[in-house]
């Protein structure tokens, strides 16, 4: 495998990171935690987005992640957090297989909203499922990585640690799927998706192939959030955070693999302030930059970094 | 048995109305606008705040009960049609070129906005507005008895559903409208001032949601995030029914009312997962809805 420029870069930015956590505060350690997990989820959405898609619905596999995750450890007593992940990621993988059988004949506003329905209809179950916690969820017990328990000091580190591993082989991954002719595909699915089948490519099996990809990633996220937070419930499912996955999307831009990440850092970091400054008020501050964004800087974020560079947005 | 059924369907038909007025403004707002209105579940929540002040002032004062009902349709409209076209006017009007995915989250925004106003404007704490729903006492039928304010609600939906379509089918403003769902630009040369058409569909659509809160507000206690579960139960409604079909969004109402009361009855886990499920299952066989129109392919 080879890494891209890009890939390249971001890999240099994570492991400067890794090397600068003995000098971050652990609220911060966890805060960049959450961001990669929802970076991760919000990778998947940029896909679509490139496809001229938006899911309202990503929150199902997040939330199948999670609770794959707290499953096996809890019922089976996995406490291994690399086979926890991978699990998480290929049961949202599997689900999204057989769901996008159905999803990937959807365009437009009904794509969103047949997806809004599959994570609702998660949602409705979890909540009144007794077994599980309800409302209330549960607690995800202490994972170990490779076989050895961080004790209380070092979990926050060595959670982002792997994080950060699984972050960056994201990364590489959907990278080199994008330059791939299928990647290619996608942004021709948006401009004209009958021109794009005339030239002979799928649009249907190319969506399909990333639907089932966004949703591994979101399993990722998912799980990675499951073990940071150490507890799951059933909003993980509703439709607000599928919400929240969306607005970072669109914070962030479509223009790159990194911008993802870079918008969940910055929602990270709007929401912990807003949220620790007016807890009544931090929604509002949410949807006054969600418009911001979308009448100002409809390439979001990622514009400063390419105006920087000189490039044409 | 048929007490059973008789409870099922009693059930069915007062969820079925209250779903119809929750969910009618929306399919209104997207037939006419295009616009997936995500701000539909606050409009709906501003209502049943505006019920809640309105009606304890009436209250506190000893007004005559029998028009408390009045009073919670002018607090409704009051909210609807003043915070409604004030937003059209000010925010989405200069948003119509853009895909209609970007307009949805313009509303998502909207929406989390509202939420807080909200907040900011009647606190945190319940409000209980239980007066007009206890005034009007109970009936019995096969050996149940239900609140006749369940009459009211399936009255209400009944006259909101006949007037709207009256006023679509037997008006000129209805015939203009039409014209406008069909063909934006072909009706503004016509000399249809559709700026005009759009401000007060968003308007209307706005207080139709509105009226379903305040119209909810007596039989439950007003707290924040009222709207949050009523935005995506709208949603299933009307995309179920087919997005901006109005006999479509009674069908759907219809049949997921029965369909939830059935599962309330016998299996109460099943609640929410049924209503999504419907939806699921008529979008796997009808992409559009119960109601739809074929559209033409861009090419």
């Amino acid at each position: 495998m080879t890494f891209d420029k890009t890939t390249l870069r971001f890999g240099a930015v994570l492991l400067a990171l890794m090397l600068a956590s003995p000098f971050i505060p652990q609220w911060a350690l966890f805060m960049l935690t959450i961001a990669g997990a929802n970076g991760l989820v919000v990778l998947g959405l940029m896909l679509f987005l490139r496809a001229g898609l938006v899911s309202f619905g990503q929150a199902l596999y997040f939330c199948t992640g999670a609770y794959t995750t707290g499953l096996l450890a809890l019922t089976l007593g996995l406490r291994e957090m690399l086979v926890l992940l991978l699990a998480s990621a290929v049961v949202a993988a599997v689900l999204a297989w057989i769901l996008g059988f159905l999803l990937a004949k959807y365009r437009a506003i009904f794509f969103g909203l047949l997806s809004l329905a599959f994570s609702m209809i998660l949602y409705g179950l979890l909540v009144k499922t007794e077994a599980l916690g309800s409302t209330d969820g549960f607690n995800v017990p202490a994972v170990t990585i490779a076989g050895w328990l961080p004790g209380s000091d070092m979990v926050r580190k060595a959670v982002l640690g792997v994080a950060v591993v699984v972050i960056f082989l994201c990364v590489a991954f959907v990278q080199g799927l994008l330059r791939s002719p299928r990647g290619l595909v996608l942004t021709a699915i948006r401009d004209n998706e009958i021109r794009t089948e005339y030239m002979g490519a799928s649009a249907r099996s190319t969506i399909h192939l990333f639907y089932v990809v966004a949703a591994a990633l979101a399993g990722f996220g998912g799980s990675i959030a499951a073990i940071a937070v150490g507890h799951i419930d059933p909003t993980m499912s509703f439709w607000t955070t599928s919400g929240e996955f969306i607005f970072i999307t669109i914070l962030g831009g479509i223009g790159s693999v990194v911008a993802p990440f870079v918008g969940a850092l910055v929602f990270s970091i709007i929401h912990t302030i807003a949220f620790s400054y007016s807890p009544n008020t931090w929604q509002m501050v949410i949807g006054l930059s969600l418009i911001f964004v979308i009448l100002m800087l409809p390439d979001g974020l990622w514009s400063f970094v390419r105006r920087l560079r000189g490039q044409k947005a | 048995m048929i007490s059973q059924a008789m409870v099922i369907l009693i059930d069915g038909i007062n969820y079925s109305a209250w779903l119809f007025l929750s969910a009618v403004g929306l399919t209104l707002i997207y037939g006419v606008m295009k616009i997936v209105n995500v701000a539909h579940g606050s409009f709906y929540a501003l209502g049943a705040y505006m019920a809640a002040t309105v009606v304890g002032i009436w209250v506190a004062n000893g007004y005559p009960p029998y028009l408390s009902y009045a009073a919670l349709l002018f607090a409704a409209v009051l909210g609807g049609f003043v915070v409604g076209p004030l937003i059209e006017r000010f925010l989405l009007r200069y948003q119509y070129n853009k895909d209609e995915v970007v307009i949805l989250l313009i509303t998502y925004a909207l929406f989390l906005v509202m939420e807080d106003v909200l907040k900011l404007v009647w606190g945190v704490d319940p409000y209980f507005i239980s007066e007009p729903y206890e005034y009007l006492g109970l009936f019995s039928i096969a050996g149940m008895t239900y609140p006749n304010y369940y009459l009211l609600m399936v009255a209400l939906a009944l006259v909101v559903g006949l007037s709207l379509m009256f006023v679509l089918n037997r008006t000129k403003f209805g015939r203009m409208l039409v014209s406008v769902i069909h063909d934006r630009e072909v009706s503004a040369a016509m000399g249809i001032d559709v700026s005009r058409i759009f401000i007060l569909t968003f308007g209307v659509g706005c207080s139709l949601a509105a009226i379903a809160g305040a119209f909810t507000a007596p039989t439950i206690s007003v707290t924040p995030g009222l709207g949050v579960e009523v935005i995506v139960l709208s949603f299933a409604v009307v995309v179920t029914g087919g997005l901006g079909s109005l006999p479509g969004v009674a069908l759907a109402a219809i049949i997921m009312g029965i369909a939830r009361a059935f599962c309330i009855h016998y299996i109460p886990q099943l609640e929410l997962f049924v209503i999504f499920s419907v939806m699921a299952l008529v979008l796997a066989f009808r992409p559009r809805g119960l109601f739809s129109l074929a559209e033409a392919r861009k090419i």
